[in-house]
């Protein structure tokens, strides 16, 4: 019987694991140092912040993998050897496989700042992450402040967190305006407002000089690049962004850039090594994807496609219309189509902004300059349809109508105030008297 | 549902608690303590007034806690520290509630004299005694430990609803439906029954939301017996009780789903939504409890529809001159009305049934059987060996007092907020078996948008493990969801939407979610 290999049990691996159960009887093994079980990344902020138990983030229960037949191994790969078919494990012993999947998902990126392996300094992505923030910031007596350093999403998600057990923390961010390499102005602005009123000290344009250590080799506090300034602070969290978690891979035959190359079907330059998930680099963009997808939906996207070709139906990678989610406290964001801030922006893309009196509530419509073709939106403190909007991009609707069909697209719950009148009257009064 | 328990809740744990916060939670234990002295027979000057301040004390407590609580921090999810508190996590404080509640309800079924109810010939004392000028003013009349668990079930209700409608200020879903409980509870379960009673004394107190066969004495000999002697009135009420359960219930299941009743109106919903909330997370996700629910559960209403059958059964004559309705053509009514719901779904719905079949046919059996032998074999009102009267008095002690009163709430920080709800309610059993066939009623799943993070899973009470629908993009259509609407609150990414829409589609399984390639997903969706 055939043996997939596959090393991570993130979203990516297990997805490829259960597609390959419902079409195959091959063997299959999930390798992972981190974890006995697949638990939801997405959501270890809310074991922090007390939401959830650790177990509340494992979406199937301990006897699932058995019944479906699907090992288990933990343990660490520290090296492959792929002209012998045969991983090499830290803890000493060896696995053979037909088939090699590599879902090793992402690590946090660190820019050689000094001081960012000191003790209270690490980023916010495995669960090993998250029980060293238990340690150095389990409360605010241990912790009188943290610093955050990158407005991102894993970035503001922490600030949450450490918000959450009353810990004051001070939010380092590069850019002018909070994430608005991808979002645009009125939306990005909104967001500064709303962290600025949860009492998170938000520094923009902000750049990390140094971290400086105490006697024990832990943080006692940070230099601000521009100005000099020193915080005193017991945790640093690094939410610069990820990179693909694969300097295991070194010393093996296999192709790596930032991510391991893989090719349209997810191929790796081995035979029978393939590569998904955060990990995988494609050779050439798909469409205006980035080579590099760190993004839970893509990971799972992957495993989905991938499972197809390894049982026989040889597929490519095609994802469908760009989607994607957050939530920036307490403002749930979506994302459908492609809507880019200031710094990716084609020329050919123009914006219909509406933004409540509230200034919790906003939607940015990206659209074509000269044929009004729509291209995405963006949505805050408003719920939408993914199916509708998947729907209209396929139809390559324009802006008219989507305005004029907001409504069917509405997903908030029952009895909300709904606001597809004051949109519509907006952009009457704005876009057609131009 | 005893107050002095969510009291002390509060006070107890001290994680986060403010100065202000300590202040009004000891503002609302005070006015339980009047409570407790009054158990011990601490006399009162003037009860009337001390009973007032009681109340009001627990009144203003909880307000001013929940406006401290809450009304200082942005409108969103307010979940931070749950699994930290020993309350909400089956920490000590939680186990203490959890027996002094239980105790409570013991004492309240069981040995209400310790309550201070009056033995005959003589005056309440203690706790129930403190209740009687407000029993008075309703209904002229003194009070029965009864009166007194009806009030502070009330007042339960209506604290903690407003410190439910609070905490989820961003929420009209949520807002709606808790005023909706605060006022069935108030209006319907309390005062109405007490100035019915004022009106026409002949009436027995019928809760008129309380539908069988959750409230399964409604058709016993005395109160039906009530009902006809009073006149029009009782005739139009027994009337109702009827068409409650075989009209009103199934049109309105069929257009909004169960949760018309179990999450807007039931009063044993409307405790646990309100004083219940804080324990919704302790609920058991486990495939394992969903198996032994559906086995309790629909025993609960085999063993209700018999027992209702025999009680009936057992008063009626056989005499077609005396009255209409003889003892056997009820039984071949009730074995009929059965075999047309059961024949009627395994016509139109066996698709969906095709492993529940067997279940159901067990069940459908047993039911029929029992009917033969209930008319065949009944003599001076037995059915087998047993008296139709103890099987009545067996199912009010086993399922009345002690499923739903000691297990369903004094188990509240144990095991969830819904246990009655989910495993012991005979009405949920009904309305989920329409809800799950025949309704319009569904929690949508936004595409592709699940990140799979639980939050929907675990905070649901009734145990369901939403994710494990939400991450495939499959809608959520079973039997047991009340439609709280909590998953839908707490989902971070916008992912779940309760709604009524057409039948069609409603069970919408899929291998590859939406966003992934268009032909793969054909591929394998369409098989």
């Amino acid at each position: 019987m055939e043996h997939i290999a596959i090393i991570g049990n993130g979203i990516s691996g297990v997805t490829l694991a259960r597609h390959i159960r419902k079409l195959s009887n091959k063997k299959i093994t999930i390798i992972s140092a981190e974890s006995d079980y697949f638990f939801s990344r997405t959501a270890l902020m809310y074991v922090y912040m007390g939401h959830m138990k650790f177990e509340h983030t494992q979406p199937y229960e301990n006897w699932f993998w058995k019944k479906n037949n699907i090992e288990l191994k933990k343990g660490f790969v520290n090296e492959i050897d792929t002209d012998n078919n045969t991983l090499h494990f830290a803890e000493g012993d060896q696995m053979s496989y037909d088939k090699l999947v590599i879902a090793t998902g992402s690590k946090p990126n660190k820019f050689g700042w000094p001081g960012e392996d000191l003790k209270g300094v690490q980023g916010l992505y495995s669960k090993q992450d998250l029980e060293h923030l238990e340690i150095y910031a389990p409360n605010n007596k241990v912790c009188k402040r943290a610093v955050i350093v990158g407005g991102g999403l894993i970035g503001i998600e922490l600030a949450e967190m450490l918000n959450s057990r009353n810990i004051p923390v001070t939010f380092l961010v590069r850019e002018s305006s909070f994430w608005n390499s991808v979002l645009p102005e009125g939306e990005s602005q909104m967001i500064n407002r709303h962290i600025k009123n949860h009492h998170i000290d938000l520094r923009l344009s902000t750049n990390l000089k140094e971290i400086i250590s105490d006697d024990n080799g832990k943080v006692k506090s940070i230099i601000i690049e521009e100005t000099g300034e020193e915080i005193p602070c017991d945790f640093v969290g690094l939410t610069a962004g990820v990179t693909p978690n694969i300097s295991f891979l070194k010393e093996s035959n296999i192709e790596t850039n930032k991510g391991v190359l893989v090719n349209r079907f997810l191929e790796t330059n081995i035979n029978d090594v393939y590569a998904i998930g955060d990990c995988a680099e494609q050779r050439q963009a798909i469409g205006n994807r980035r080579p590099i997808e760190a993004v839970w939906y893509t990971g799972r996207m992957m495993g989905e496609t991938l499972a197809q070709t390894i049982c026989g139906n040889k597929l490519e990678y095609k994802p469908g219309h760009w989607f994607n989610s957050a939530k920036f406290l307490d403002i749930e964001y979506q994302t459908y189509g492609w809507v880019n801030g200031k710094k990716g922006k084609p020329d050919y893309e123009a914006h219909f902004h509406w933004k409540h009196d509230d200034d919790t509530k906003c939607i940015t419509i990206a659209y074509h300059r000269d044929t009004n073709k729509f291209l995405g939106i963006n949505t805050f403190g408003i719920r939408l349809r993914h199916e509708v909007f998947d729907k209209w991009l396929t139809e390559k609707r324009d802006l008219d109508f989507v305005i004029n069909h907001l409504e069917q697209a509405n997903f908030d719950p029952e009895f909300y105030k709904r606001f597809e009148n004051e949109i519509k009257e907006k952009y009457n009064n704005t876009l057609q008297t131009n | 549902m005893s107050l002095k328990l969510n009291y002390s809740m509060s006070l107890a744990n001290s994680y986060g608690l403010t100065k202000t916060q300590k202040i009004a939670s000891a503002v609302g234990i005070l006015g339980l303590f009047i409570l407790v002295l009054a158990l011990f027979n601490v006399q009162f000057p003037n009860k009337a007034t001390t009973l007032t301040i009681a109340l009001s004390l627990m009144f203003v407590g909880t307000i001013w806690f929940s406006n401290s609580l809450y009304l200082n921090k942005s409108k969103g999810i307010k979940n931070d520290g749950v699994w930290f508190k020993s309350l909400s996590s089956r920490g000590l404080v939680g186990w203490l509630i959890g027996v002094v509640l239980t105790l409570f309800y013991i004492v309240l079924y069981f040995y209400p004299q310790y309550l201070g109810l009056a033995q005959k010939g003589e005056e309440n004392t203690g706790l129930v005694a403190l209740f009687d000028p407000l029993s008075q003013l309703l209904s002229g009349r003194d009070a029965s430990q009864w009166f007194v668990y009806g009030t502070l079930y009330t007042v339960a209700i209506l604290v903690f609803g407003y410190k439910f409608i609070l905490k989820y200020r961003h929420n009209r879903y949520e807002q709606i439906r808790t005023i909706s409980v605060m006022f069935f509870q108030l209006a319907f379960a309390f005062l109405i029954p007490e100035f019915m009673y004022v009106m026409n004394s002949d009436l027995p107190y019928y809760d008129l939301k309380n539908i069988w066969p959750l409230n399964y004495y409604n058709f016993e000999s005395y109160r039906v017996k009530a009902f006809i002697s009073a006149g029009n009135i009782g005739l139009a009420m027994l009337i109702f009780g009827i068409v409650s359960i075989f009209v009103i219930t199934p049109i309105l299941t069929y257009k909004y789903g169960k949760r018309w009743y179990c999450s807007w109106v039931c009063g044993c919903g409307g405790l646990a939504e309100t004083a219940g909330d804080s324990f919704r997370q302790l609920s058991d996700k486990s495939q394992f409890a969903w198996k032994v629910e559906r086995w309790v559960i629909h025993s609960v209403l085999v063993f209700v529809v018999l027992m209702t059958t025999a009680v009936i059964h057992s008063y009626l004559g056989n005499d077609t001159s005396k009255y209409w309705l003889t003892r056997s053509s009820f039984l071949i009514f009730v074995a009929s009305f059965l075999t047309l719901i059961f024949v009627g779904t395994f016509i139109f719905k066996r698709k969906e049934l095709a492993k529940d079949a067997k279940y159901g046919a067990i069940g459908y059996f047993v039911i029929i059987m029992s009917l033969f032998a209930l008319h065949y074999f009944s003599k001076d009102n037995t059915l087998f060996l047993f008296k139709s009267e103890s099987l009545r008095k067996s199912y009010g002690f086993l399922i009345g007092s002690i499923f739903s009163g000691v297990i369903g709430t004094g188990f509240y920080p144990i095991f969830g907020n819904r246990v009655w709800c989910r495993f012991g309610c005979p009405m949920a059993a009904i309305l989920g078996f329409q809800q799950r066939l025949f309704s319009k009623f569904r929690i949508t799943t936004n595409g592709g948008q699940c990140i799979s993070c639980g939050n929907c899973s675990t905070y649901c009470e009734m145990g369901i493990d939403v994710r494990a629908y939400a991450q495939k993009g499959e809608n959520i259509v079973r039997s047991s969801c009340v439609g709280c609407g909590i998953c839908s609150a707490v989902c971070p990414r916008g992912v779940l939407k309760l709604e009524n829409d057409s039948m069609k589609g409603r069970i919408n399984p899929n291998e590859i979610l939406l966003g992934n390639d268009v032909d793969l997903m054909d591929l394998v969706n369409q098989k």
